[in-house]
């Protein structure tokens, strides 16, 4: 029967889409129900403790939730800036009007 | 390798304008500064800007030469896409670039996408703010918090083979482009997001620079609300169709 649940995204799998691949959603779906097939397997045979399984799925969310916090912050920590390049690119637009203006490009105003 | 005038072009730079009378003057000399061997040209595809920015266009022919630089305005403002499906027809390059007008793409960089695009035979070679020796200037913490937030949802969901999504400093063979152009159907930022995915979903070969992006007109309707709730359209659509 959990194999049977495993099976289930390909019933989706469309043939008829360019390059034959899955749409990236029953990727995710495939994904999702492999879990659910391991997780009722041990709700099932009971070789963890019922209770102990019972809390796998919020202790799932509550890592999916730390995992994109922690990318975020990383992200956050080490979000790459270039203060100088606003000064450089200052310094571009003061030669290029001094250029244009003297091949009579009316750069001057606004 | 000079083509005579008229004859086809390596390099294509398409830029969209609208109301950038002053930046299309300064971005043009930036092009010719930076890429003084390439055989190129520069189309610039305009919304019926009132401020005079076609003068300023016919200005700079007259200075680098009405072959050099072609414009191809349109009546009014038609969105992002159909610009550069606008510019594509009238391109004679080999590669296609594709840069925003408002200076945040420096074409400095221009360069090194082009040698990228050399050394790996690549079809796109996309710019990247999220690596080393690139990055953002002028964000707020806000603006780079939604920023991260955004991009680590699209990662893990979408796994789009690119490390900066939203950016549109990006070179393509021409006919990558009008493939991809045809295919995508997004509006605004998501369409770039579009883009990439949908390259990597058919497979061509994808190449990423390092760029850095300097936001001078932060503040004025750039990230609202309904921005955030467009992109998670645009994640879910993609979700479903790529």
């Amino acid at each position: 029967m959990f194999c049977f649940l495993i099976l289930i995204p390909f019933f989706f799998y469309d043939r008829k889409t360019p390059h034959s691949q899955m749409k990236h959603v029953f990727k995710i779906v495939a994904i999702l129900v492999a879990i659910s097939a391991i997780w009722i397997a041990l709700l099932e045979t009971s070789t963890v403790p019922r209770s102990y399984t019972w809390l796998l799925p919020i202790y799932l969310v509550v890592v999916l939730g730390c995992y994109g916090l922690f990318m975020v912050g990383f992200g956050l920590m080490f979000f790459p800036t270039c203060p100088q390049e606003a000064i450089l690119l200052q310094q571009d637009i003061v030669e290029a009007k001094e250029f244009l203006a003297k091949k009579g490009v009316d750069v001057g105003s606004e | 390798m000079e083509a005579a005038a008229g004859g086809r072009r390596a390099y294509s730079i398409i830029v969209p304008t609208y109301n950038e009378r002053l930046n299309v003057a300064i971005i043009v000399y930036l092009i010719f500064k930076h890429l003084p061997d390439v055989n190129f040209e520069i189309i610039i595809v305009d919304d019926g800007s009132p401020d005079g920015t076609q003068d300023i266009v016919k200005q700079l022919q007259q200075v680098y030469g009405e072959d050099r630089i072609l414009l191809r305005a349109r009546p009014r403002k038609l969105g992002l896409g159909t610009a550069y499906l606008h510019g594509l027809k009238h391109a004679s390059g080999e590669f296609v670039v594709i840069m925003d007008a408002d200076l945040s793409h420096h074409p400095k960089y221009l360069p090194s996408f082009i040698r990228k695009q050399k050394e790996t035979g690549a079809d796109v070679v996309t710019g990247t703010r999220y690596v080393k020796n690139g990055g953002v200037h002028g964000w707020n913490l806000m603006r780079k918090l939604t920023s991260r937030g955004a991009n680590v949802l699209a990662q893990t969901l979408l796994q789009p083979g690119a490390s900066d999504l939203t950016g549109s400093f990006r070179l393509y063979k021409r006919d990558v482009l009008e493939d991809l152009i045809s295919s995508c159907v997004s509006k605004g930022y998501v369409f770039q997001m579009e883009m990439i995915v949908r390259a990597t979903r058919k497979g061509y070969h994808i190449e990423e620079v390092p760029i850095t992006f300097v936001d001078r007109v932060f503040g004025i309707s750039k990230l609202g609300g309904s921005e955030i709730v467009e992109y998670l359209k645009g994640l879910v659509y993609l979700l479903l169709t790529t």
